[in-house]
């Protein structure tokens, strides 16, 4: 017992210092901006953006990939990790559930400022068809945000009981809502046997929902003519770049939340290491299906192709291609087969790489191909031939990070970012197994 | 108790009154049923009319015995909007060795759908699909397609294909989701990205906002145009209702623009009609990206022969503006 007591003292969620507090004022401004930005956009219209007929889609959309792509890493990590019974998990996966929820309640919303009549949402269900893949992504983002959600939920009851405990005394205020978050948690055999069975059956659901959620978005763009988009590569190509983009935001929140918290007795050395052998292989398992996606049309070169090809490897978009084609994947795959490469410090700078090219990886996904459209683009202002966010955009786009980040800010502040109970039980498990041994 | 009297008077007389209907009700078939069988006994051998079946053979039949089947009316009832007009097959054929890029079918177009945007719904392409092919003007409007990849990805059903062909969009359902312009191979959706500008109230705004009121329906799209949501070419439902043709089709000066009907296998470009099909046959008719599967209802006949140089639309040509907007 002393022991939980010792633990819940160092991982109780702890009031933030002044840069913790600075940080979150930043996210909260930037995203009043973004929301004042957001309501001029539906006083006047989509004009705001730099959208045109040609770009019809531009990095609302991209964007909406991209949370969708991050919204992954609850499906990879705890999963995953879960089901092939990998241990090291125990620290990060509350941080990979974390980001998974923000994450999926940003994409939901994020797919709504798209729209261009806002007003008319009710219409996706009232007038619902179910061959559109819009409807399908109307069916499971909210199944996925209420997975994830209880996958995040279950596992916090024996630790929400322990905190009501805590501050029982202190803040009697905060102590009376853990309790009645922790629905009576007592810690009797019986309830063990409910939360174990219902955390696997989750556990188990999120595999299917994750796949099926990024399949979705893949389709969405699949299920369509146009080159770069119609290929039967996109399904896997969009779940293996999810893996990497979910597991590089991870290692990056994991970095700062060691840092901000300071839990390096917690989160060693020894869990980066394994994070980092984690996001090499997705890096290549993604590499991959970029070279299916990549390369291969360039054996047939049909017209259509090369012309797509050409804007990517040496045209417009060529700079932003390799910076996240060897920034993005070959870099972090290189630093990453080596030792030293997975020390904390370095991981962190290879994470936030990984995240920044991931974001820019869906921008090339959607931009270019709407450029290269099968008749030419004519009869249309001149600046309707390119396409660069405008303000408007950057401030809505900017804002909708900034909550999902500020999301997981409160969920880390108000939450222990590590299973309290759990890391009890499993240094018990290992103090017995060293007693026996000796 | 005095309440109780009360409702057993009206108990009383709600159940007399029931009684009298039934009563009456059944005489009344009572009658039917007694004149029906002496219509039988009575006129069974004098009037007879001889019919002929499906398969072909005369029979004859007792006049009483005939009574008219119910659907045999419907083709009369009012067109449903979102069903078409029944049996009616709308198409166009679109002769390139005629177009001399005269841009004519695009400003009636503008002109009498109030088109303000900067994106044209019909367009005349400069095409020239390799160095060594030879160029030639294209004129394109909505494919209506028959498998349209539009309508399939449509979340609700904003746009939708009729039986008669057409592929309409209903602003007023439209979410504004452009994935059906992502859908489309022709690029031909444009979007209404702010407040359509029409500018200051002239009397053609007014005809046109009346014309509102009085048909407020999806045959009339983007009269007016709907911020944040879709439009594109709708074959003119609103003309054709009435027999005519059109806008794009009157307004060329060469006669590029066939319109007509496949059920009735003829066009027309208002000067000459011809036979869809001899036409289709005779001069190699196709349709765009016919490998795509969308199964358009626009064909075209090949520049060849041409009837003006191509280098005549050149003057007419402007890469970059398909719209004259309103002072």
């Amino acid at each position: 017992m002393k022991n939980t007591d010792k633990l819940t003292k160092d991982l109780a969620p702890r009031k933030f210092g002044k840069a913790g507090v600075i940080w979150t004022w930043s996210l909260i401004v930037i995203s009043v901006l973004g929301i004042i930005a957001y309501i001029d956009q539906v006083i006047k219209g989509q004009m705001v953006t730099n959208m045109n007929d040609y770009a019809l889609w531009g990095i609302y959309i991209s964007n909406f990939v991209f949370f969708v792509a991050t919204s992954f890493v609850g499906t990879v990590t705890v999963a995953v990790l879960r089901l092939t019974n990998n241990s090291w998990r125990t620290p990060i996966v509350r941080i990979a559930e974390i980001i998974s929820l923000a994450s999926i309640i940003m994409a939901g919303i994020t797919i709504m400022i798209d729209m261009g009549r806002p007003d008319r949402l009710l219409n996706l269900f009232i007038h619902a068809r179910l061959q559109s893949p819009i409807t399908w992504d109307v069916i499971i983002i909210p199944t996925y945000i209420v997975i994830s959600l209880l996958l995040l939920y279950f596992p916090l009851l024996p630790d929400l009981a322990l905190l009501k405990k805590h501050y029982k005394k202190t803040k009697p205020k905060l102590s009376k809502w853990y309790g009645k978050l922790s629905l009576n948690w007592t810690g009797s055999d019986a309830q063990k046997k409910i939360q174990l069975k219902s955390i696997h059956i989750i556990a188990i659901l999120t595999i299917p929902a994750g796949f099926m959620l990024q399949t979705i978005d893949a389709w969405l763009f699949s299920t369509l003519f146009r080159v770069g988009w119609d290929s039967t590569n996109m399904g896997a190509y969009f779940i293996s770049g999810a893996s990497v983009a979910g597991v590089g935001a991870l290692v990056a929140v994991v970095y700062v939340i060691q840092k901000a918290y300071k839990l390096e007795d917690y989160i060693t050395d020894y869990h980066f290491d394994k994070l980092g052998k984690f996001l090499v292989l997705t890096c290549l398992i993604y590499l991959y299906f970029n070279i299916n996606e990549y390369l291969l049309p360039q054996l047939t070169s049909k017209k259509e192709e090369i012309t797509h090809a050409n804007v990517l490897f040496t045209g417009e978009y060529a700079p932003l291609f390799w910076f996240v084609t060897v920034g993005g994947l070959v870099i972090p795959i290189i630093v990453l087969l080596f030792k030293k490469g997975r020390k904390p410090l370095p991981m962190f700078l290879i994470g936030l790489l990984v995240v920044l090219g991931s974001w820019w990886k869906r921008y090339l996904i959607v931009t270019p191909t709407l450029l290269h459209p099968f008749l030419p683009i004519q009869g249309v202002p001149e600046s309707w031939r390119h396409y660069f966010p405008s303000l408007h955009e950057w401030l809505i786009t900017a804002a909708t990070l900034a909550m999902a980040l500020l999301i997981i800010t409160i969920l880390v502040r108000y939450l222990p970012v590590i299973p309290i109970q759990r890391t009890a039980e499993e240094r018990e498990l290992l103090k017995k197994e060293e007693n026996n041994k000796s | 108790m005095e309440n109780n009297k009360k409702n057993s008077r009206r108990y009383f007389l709600g159940n007399g009154l029931k009684l009298s209907l039934a009563t009456a009700l059944g005489t009344i078939g009572l009658a039917k049923f007694t004149s029906k069988l002496k219509a039988k006994t009575d006129n069974n051998t004098v009037e007879t009319m001889e019919l002929m079946t499906t398969d072909g053979t005369l029979i004859e039949v007792d006049t009483s015995e005939v009574v008219d089947v119910k659907h045999s009316k419907d083709h009369k009832k009012k067109y449903n909007l979102r069903e078409g007009m029944p049996n009616r097959k709308f198409v166009m054929v679109i002769d390139l060795a005629k177009c001399k890029n005269a841009l004519k079918c695009q400003i009636a177009c503008n002109k009498h759908h109030y088109i303000t945007g900067d994106h044209a719904w019909i367009k005349v392409y400069k095409m020239q699909e390799d160095e060594d092919t030879a160029p030639y003007w294209m004129p394109t409007t909505c494919m209506h397609c028959d498998h349209p990849a539009c309508v399939t990805v449509c979340p609700v059903d904003a746009t939708f294909k009729r039986r008669d062909g057409l592929v309409l969009i209903d602003n007023e359902r439209c979410i504004g989701c452009r994935f059906c312009m992502a859908a489309c191979p022709y690029s031909t959706r444009v979007f209404n990205w702010s407040e359509p500008a029409y500018g200051e109230e002239t009397e053609i705004t007014m005809n046109m906002h009346m014309q509102h009121v009085e048909h407020n329906s999806i045959e009339f799209t983007g009269m007016p145009s709907v911020k944040g949501t879709v439009d594109k070419c709708d074959f003119c439902p609103h003309t054709i209702k009435e027999n005519i043709l059109p806008h794009c089709v009157t307004a060329c000066p060469n006669g590029v623009f066939y319109f007509g009907d496949k059920y009735e296998d003829t066009v027309t470009n208002g000067e000459e009609t011809l036979r869809l099909s001899k036409l289709i046959v005779d001069k190699h008719g196709y349709r765009l990206m016919e490998g795509l599967g969308t199964k358009p209802s626009v064909y075209y006949l090949p520049p060849v022969d041409r009837l003006v140089d191509f280098e005549d639309g050149l003057k007419d040509f402007t890469d970059f503006k398909s719209v004259d907007k309103p002072e």
